[in-house]
């Protein structure tokens, strides 16, 4: 390598002198990969492998041929480099890894006959061994577990938006940062570490000492679910409501305007597209939420419409008992296609209310000049 | 408008500004009592298995031998979880901050963020059903060459199904809760730090020592400690990823529970006295989370007074 390097170097003005050429990164990776991938064709070639074995050597070249040339501190700000772009990648691999099997998975159950417009009401372990042994279609699908999804999680956020934008309101516009504001504060932020399945447990111990023991209905589920959801909507409100204009309000106020509908009639409006934004995310992450709404309103296999009586079945229950106790023991895999399926559908809600949330900020981003 | 509605000083006005400013008192008092509904409701069902009889509790020895191995699985989790995921957060979050293009930063940003939206079970179902087969030949080569450490101790689990796969899963869940809060602080770090260091002839790795990290400090724990309370909590990746069992030092083999595992398999089916011993588990994995979650909150805080940002 000195051998080449020596007439770059003299060519080199006193400025740029003792520094890599610009190409130096280049010219290092396409050796680690070659390397690297005559190692890998020793012990087993793989992808996965050679990435990683390639990474590596990358990541030791540049920096000793930096060390050579450049001295320590170049080649410690190098490897610091290596380091944070490879841990990004690391961080990148696992995303792409769930999104690839899901969607490898999900598509044959999703595609499966009346995937989504029947329940798993009936479906027994002997279709599923019918499937399985004389190839017909698997068969039972995720409509109760849609339709009790969209009913828990809108009935959470009936609940959450007005308790939560109400205190956002109270913290911005009322509480003039008092004992009792601060006090809120802290406690919101203390209730988005609560771990979901106390959240579930909480809503399960009121409901079975102020009803009766043994209640799990999707209504419980709801409560579960707005105990994590409301900390969400306070603090994305409250950012919102923060960043409108005080001019606003005060211009309101010396049109003799109340207090109350200067809020109603010009903060909320103004910061309604953030707001909106904040209550999609914060469905977003409830939506998925599984194990409150395990101990709360336990799973179902058939159609339950009646938030407020018998159990009901949710996306991640139904994809979490298929998993764990299969419609089948014996063959597990149209259970597991199902589930999948069912993963590929939540992945898709989640992903659609995040790109809707972003939308929304977009679209409906306030009006006003400043 | 006429001349009376301004002068009025009663009316309907009047009585909307106590019912509004009302209305938003209680509604900020409500949270204030649905925490400390939480913590009392769960006492009030967890008395009886903190009560009952050591006998009659699941194990035969009393509520406090039933827990302890299962708090210490909990830890063990986390711990691990925190040990890959801590690193590869903070070099995440530097990447996006300090050395990714400006254009891409948020576009990044955006894709770490999408790590956080995937739901737990869905992270459960491909623990299970890729990592752990992956992941196997790795927990026997472990076995082999690393047997005489305790944690590596062998024979390797067939299905990879450990208590180090559970925090494999954990730590990528935990992930985008550490770089968010890092890389919020990163940035708030005072440009005429970063400035001043580079201008001192400071290549950018040593810039980020000198200015970035020393400044970042309070936020990066409080961000770990986030990360902590999320990992302790976290149900569904250790429920489907874990085949569970007694305490074990391995982390290769089956055996381990974490609270919240425990209690997500087995309350659906429970009843009685078992009810309460997992409301009971509840109320100490509530109790551990919401201590490190407050400290995290009071680190944050107080850094906030004096950070030169603001």
């Amino acid at each position: 390598m000195t051998s080449t390097l020596t007439p770059v170097r003299s060519k080199r003005s006193a400025l740029t002198k003792g520094q890599l050429p610009k190409y130096a990164p280049l010219v290092v990776l396409a050796a680690a990969l070659i390397v690297g991938a005559a190692i890998l064709a020793l012990v087993g070639f793989n992808a996965f492998g050679w990435g990683i074995v390639s990474a590596v050597l990358f990541a030791v070249g540049l920096v000793s041929w930096s060390a050579a040339v450049e001295g320590s501190r170049r080649a410690k700000d190098k490897l610091a480099t290596c380091l944070v772009v490879g841990s990004f990648l690391v961080a990148l691999l696992p995303l792409v890894s769930v999104i690839w099997t899901v969607l490898v998975n999900g598509v044959p159950g999703l595609l499966a006959p009346g995937f989504l417009t029947s329940s798993m009401n009936g479906v027994t372990g002997v279709y599923d061994n019918r499937a399985v042994e004389d190839g017909a279609p698997v068969l039972g699908g995720i409509y109760h577990a849609l339709l009790g999804t969209i009913q828990i999680t809108l009935l959470a956020t009936i609940i959450s938006v007005p308790v939560g934008l109400l205190t956002a309101i109270y913290l911005v516009e009322y509480g003039n940062d008092g004992r009792l504001a601060r006090a809120i504060t802290f406690f919101v932020d203390v209730m988005t570490g609560i771990p979901s399945i106390v959240a579930g447990l909480f809503a399960a111990a009121f409901f079975f000492a102020v009803v009766g023991p043994g209640t799990k209905t999707g209504a419980v589920a709801a409560v579960a679910l707005s105990v994590l959801m409301i900390p969400v909507v306070v603090r994305s409100s409250e950012e919102m409501l923060k960043i409108v204009p005080n001019e606003l309000r005060e211009a309101a106020y010396a049109l003799g305007v109340r207090k109350w509908r200067t809020i109603l009639k010009v903060v909320i409006p103004t910061a309604i597209s953030g707001i909106a934004s904040g209550v999609t995310l914060a469905i977003a992450r409830v939506i998925g939420e599984t194990a409150p709404i395990l101990v709360t309103a336990g799973f179902a296999t058939s159609i339950n419409s009646n938030v407020f009586g018998g159990w009901m079945a949710s996306l991640p229950t139904f994809i979490y008992t298929q998993i764990l106790n299969p419609t089948s023991p014996a063959n597990p895999d149209p259970s597991s296609q199902r589930a999948w399926g069912a993963a590929l559908v939540l992945i898709i809600l989640v992903m659609v209310l995040n790109l809707a949330a972003r939308l929304i900020a977009r679209v409906f981003a306030p009006k006003a000049g400043r | 408008m006429t001349a009376t509605s301004l002068t009025s000083t009663q009316g309907a006005g009047r009585a909307g500004d106590k019912v509004f400013s009302g209305a938003a008192l209680a509604a900020g008092c409500l949270i204030l009592a649905v925490l400390f509904g939480v913590a009392l409701f769960l006492v009030v069902q967890a008395i009886p298995a903190l009560t009952a009889p050591a006998d009659e509790i699941q194990g035969g020895a009393g509520f406090f031998t039933y827990i302890g191995p299962i708090v210490v699985g909990t830890l063990i989790a986390a711990v691990i979880a925190l040990v890959i995921a801590t690193p590869i957060a903070i070099g995440v979050a530097l990447f996006i901050s300090h050395f990714a293009p400006r254009g891409l930063a948020a576009g990044l940003g955006y894709v770490v963020d999408l790590l956080a939206a995937i739901p737990s079970v869905v992270y459960g179902a491909w623990g299970a059903a890729f990592l752990a087969k992956e992941i196997s030949p790795i927990y026997n080569w472990l076995a082999d060459n690393m047997g005489w450490l305790p944690i590596f101790q062998g024979p390797a689990s067939a299905t990879g199904k450990t208590i180090l796969t559970a925090g494999i899963v954990l730590s990528v869940m935990v992930l985008p809760i550490i770089t968010s809060l890092s890389r919020e602080i990163f940035l708030q770090t005072p440009k005429l730090h970063e400035e001043a260091a580079l201008a001192l002839g400071a290549t950018r790795w040593e810039m980020i020592r000198m200015s970035v990290l020393p400044f970042a400090r309070p936020g990066i724990i409080s961000a770990i400690m986030l990360g902590l309370g999320r990992a302790l909590g976290e149900t569904m990746a250790v429920a489907l990823v874990l085949s569970s069992g007694a305490l074990t030092a391995s982390l290769i083999q089956s055996g381990n529970q974490t609270i919240a595992a425990e209690i997500a398999l087995n309350f659906p089916e429970a009843s009685g006295l078992k009810v309460s011993t997992l409301i009971a588990a509840g109320l100490v994995l509530f109790v551990i989370t919401l201590a490190v979650n407050m400290l995290a909150r009071w680190i944050i805080s107080r850094h906030k007074e004096f950070s030169g940002a603001n």
